[in-house]
């Protein structure tokens, strides 16, 4: 029997199927681009889209290890509220750049070993846990800001990361915010691929009792994934701070949703066990460019709305007839 | 009940070919099938039964070929038009609604109305009449249909299929998910159907159960039906060779064993004490439910027992599965999809899965020491299959079998458990794994322990060395194989008290 000598990935048809949500991507915004106002293909057009996709981005980089998992968290848009309070506190408060950023990251790595804990040890399901940890968090975020978003315009280390780029840094071409983005997809998608560690998560979610069977600490790798996915979160929040200027115990309200919906028009399964953070990136730039065509061609919010629904329903089914097809 | 001649030609499929993209997977097959007879299709995996049955059942529409029913043509567009003329299934994942009565299931579609409300009080007669038939009376038409046995609920299901006025039904392997108890009153019930001049199509991997059952059979094989028998008038042999296309002739090799030293000593509470040497297989026989299962389950530690002791070369092994693999102690699950393998992921994964830490260092991997370690086991095994990046959900179920085993090697397991190791798969995988499994015990560099369960006695008894029954959650006095027989082995599982 002959053996393929080249890995599946690079067959035609499973490159089809790792690039399928680029051509999403590339079909939307051709689509805004040819019949609408070309505006969406200026430096400025991009650079607001970037701007407007690292949010959600870089929260949905942690998202997709806990959807390999079979897990989910539905209270992330609550957690990168909190810790956007957490660092705009801190940085008005006088503290370096490290101390903020440690301050938010351990913000939500706590929130993500709370979520962690409560399923692996109280054995709750994701989703009603964070469910209530959606609650929580919010809470935590009011108490702590006092319900009044924290003013951070005059942190220019923060504001660097996401604000319009100045002219001598214009070779850039997108904020550094969008640069760490890439950054930590290229680290994540790593992760996943060439470690242990990365192979086990999805091992866990592809079938959890199998995993157990071949020795597999599926309990510590479910309460790592939530973790990495607070971190993520941790990050997030600071580029809200950024993008911003202020530290919003309201801000992020259903992010949890454009999140989640990133992911999974990414190719990643809500059952677990398939996923690419790649993915979960272009189904963000999808999102956002949608929305940003639709304001440029002046389309009212209402019809904004259903279009981006309709583009998730249409993602979710493509991708179950591509299933069938293998 | 049925029409037609008692005898007469009920259903004919004549030259049926079915191809999906380039894959043929129905190349030419006719099927006679009379009033009155039960008639077998046997086939390796693969052979086409199930797209023949889809066929048969309008799920699928052939591409060429033609089907007559009681002598008028027959080309159903779908499913519901199939029971409509009287062709009913019972697959083996039974289709019943777990809320609904008895009952309501049995007259699930077709449903009794007078005007336009549900007549109850003929939906229930209907109900009782249709399962005393069938000599199962005693079913509660009221009860929830969720709550009876999985062999009541296929009962049920047939119940539905003669209430519906089916001539011809087909059983797709339906006693592969049955107790012994059970799969008598099955084949009562099959006997039953025939008597009544129903046409019976029974599909099965066990040439015991065509024996018992079936009048005539006819053998699939790649898409092509190769011959059709008299069941009385065929031996095993020849129809075992027309099913693989090649003659078989040792199933079951046995090289020389020799027993080494002791590999695993095991005290198990409430179960019994288990000693088993390096390069000796033993078998655990038993009725389905008797705790076969659970004794492998407990030796690897998936299920924690308390004050039991299990020692391998003199030490004692941790709790859990972590601590097996690393004591080089491996276990096959009998559910390969539930808990035995990964589907969504690829083969690789699948098989490295235990001992991911060999494939690099301080928790990295390399994909391309995965490919090349799964390599090795593919061409060993000989898993059909495209790469080892293949997605290993899509390969059949022989050849994911061999991926599970092939973990144990991976992983260097040098005592092996092996739970129903060969359960629905096709003979020639089968063979590959018994070659597999007497290779290893006998490898003279480093002979495996091996303890294998088994509900196939034949297959315990042509593999193990020493076989003991297991009854009531207790485990017996192994005997070696020389000096028992299925008679022996069965008359002791089956004994009472």
């Amino acid at each position: 029997m002959s053996l393929s000598p080249y890995p599946s990935t690079l067959r035609p048809a499973a490159l089809l199927k790792t690039l399928g949500p680029l051509l999403a991507l590339a079909f939307v915004w051709g689509l805004f681009f040819v019949f609408g106002n070309r505006a969406i293909g200026s430096a400025e057009g991009i650079e607001s889209i970037v701007q407007q996709t690292v949010v959600i981005g870089i929260a949905a980089i942690g998202m997709t290890f806990i959807i390999i998992s079979a897990g989910i968290d539905l209270s992330i848009g609550s957690c990168i509220a909190l810790c956007s309070v957490v660092a705009a506190k801190a940085a008005i408060a006088g503290h370096g750049p490290a101390w903020v950023i440690s301050a938010t990251l351990l913000a939500g790595i706590m929130a993500g070993l709370a979520i962690g804990m409560l399923v692996v040890y109280v054995r709750l399901i994701p989703f009603i846990t964070t469910l209530g940890t959606l609650l929580i968090l919010r809470g935590f975020a009011l108490g702590l800001a006092n319900s009044q978003a924290i003013n951070a315009q005059e942190i220019s280390w923060l504001r660097f990361w996401l604000n319009s780029l100045p002219e001598n840094l214009k070779w850039l071409v997108i904020p550094p915010g969008g640069w760490l983005m890439i950054f930590l997809a290229a680290l994540a998608t790593g992760i996943l691929r060439y470690t242990v560690f990365g192979r086990q998560v999805f091992a866990v979610g592809s079938n959890e009792q199998t995993a157990r069977l071949c020795g597999v600490a599926v309990d510590r790798i479910k309460l790592l994934v939530y973790m990495i996915g607070g971190a993520f979160a941790g990050l997030s929040g600071l580029m809200l701070v950024s993008y911003q200027g202020q530290g919003d115990p309201t801000g992020a309200t259903g992010y949890e949703l454009d999140i989640i919906a990133s992911v999974v028009i990414g190719g990643a399964s809500l059952n677990g066990g398939v996923g690419s953070v790649f993915g979960s990136l272009i189904g963000a730039l999808v999102m956002t460019v949608i929305r940003t065509g639709c304001t440029l061609n002046g389309i009212d919010e209402s019809t904004t709305r259903i279009i981006t629904g309709t583009i998730i329903v249409t993602a979710v089914v493509v991708d179950r007839l591509r299933r069938r097809a293998d | 009940m049925s029409d037609g001649p008692a005898g007469g030609l009920r259903l004919e499929m004549r030259a049926i070919r079915k191809s999906f993209g380039t894959q043929a997977a129905l190349d030419g097959v006719s099927l006679k099938v009379r009033a009155g007879e039960v008639h077998a299709i046997v086939g390796e995996n693969g052979a086409g039964k199930s797209t023949l049955m889809k066929v048969l059942s309008g799920a699928h529409q052939p591409d060429g070929g033609q089907m007559w029913l009681d002598g008028t043509p027959y080309a159903p567009a779908h499913p519901q038009e199939a029971r409509q003329r009287g062709v009913g299934m019972i697959y083996q994942e039974l289709s019943i609604a777990p809320h609904l009565s008895v009952a309501e299931n049995i007259s699930l579609g077709r449903e009794p109305r007078r005007g336009i409300l549900l007549d109850r009080a003929a939906l229930r007669s209907r109900a009782q009449s249709t399962l005393a038939e069938l000599g199962h009376g005693q079913i509660d038409v009221d009860a929830p249909a969720g709550g009876l046995s999985i062999s009541q609920q296929q009962i049920v299901e047939i119940a539905r299929s003669l209430a519906m006025g089916c001539r011809v039904i087909v059983f797709d392997e339906p006693t592969s998910s049955l107790a012994q108890a059970d799969v008598q009153r099955l084949y009562a019930l099959i006997d039953n159907l025939s008597r009544r001049g129903l046409a019976v199509i029974y599909i099965s991997h066990f040439l015991e159960e065509v024996r018992r059952l079936a009048t005539r059979l006819t053998v699939l094989r790649d898409g092509r039906s190769i011959a059709v028998h008299e069941v009385d008038q065929v031996g095993d042999a020849q129809i075992v060779a027309e099913m693989v296309g090649r003659d078989i002739q040792d199933l079951y090799p046995r090289s020389v064993r020799k027993k080494g030293a002791v590999a695993l000593e095991a005290i198990l509470p409430d179960i019994g004490p288990i000693t088993l040497h390096y390069g000796e297989i033993l078998g655990l026989c038993g009725l389905v439910g008797a705790g076969r299962s659970e004794i492998l389950q407990a030796l690897f530690g998936l299920e924690l027992k308390k004050d039991a002791r299990i020692r391998k070369d003199g030490h004692t092994v941790g709790p859990g599965p972590r601590h097996s693999w690393a004591a080089r102690l491996g276990f096959v699950s009998e559910n390969r999809k539930e808990e035995g393998l990964a589907l969504s992921l690829s083969i690789g994964d699948n098989v490295c899965l235990p001992a991911l830490g060999k494939l690099g260092r301080l928790g990295f991997l390399s994909p391309a020491r995965r490919r090349q370690n799964t390599g090795q086991w593919i061409q060993q095994l000989d898993i059909r299959c495209q790469s080892a990046d293949q997605n290993i959900g899509n390969l059949s179920g022989g050849n994911q079998q061999k991926a599970a085993f092939a973990r144990l090697l991976e992983a260097d397991c040098e005592i092996l458990l092996l739970d129903e190791p060969t359960r629905g798969i096709d003979i020639a995988a089968k063979a590959k794994i018994y070659a597999t499994i007497d290779r290893l015990v006998t490898d003279p560099l480093q002979p495996r322990a091996i303890i294998m369960v088994s509900s196939y006695l034949p297959e315990l008894l042509g593999v193990c060395d020493r076989i003991a029954v297991v009854r009531r959650g207790k485990i017996g006095h192994p005997y070696p194989v020389a000096e028992t027989s299925s008679e022996q082995l069965m008359k002791e599982a089956t004994r009472l008290s």
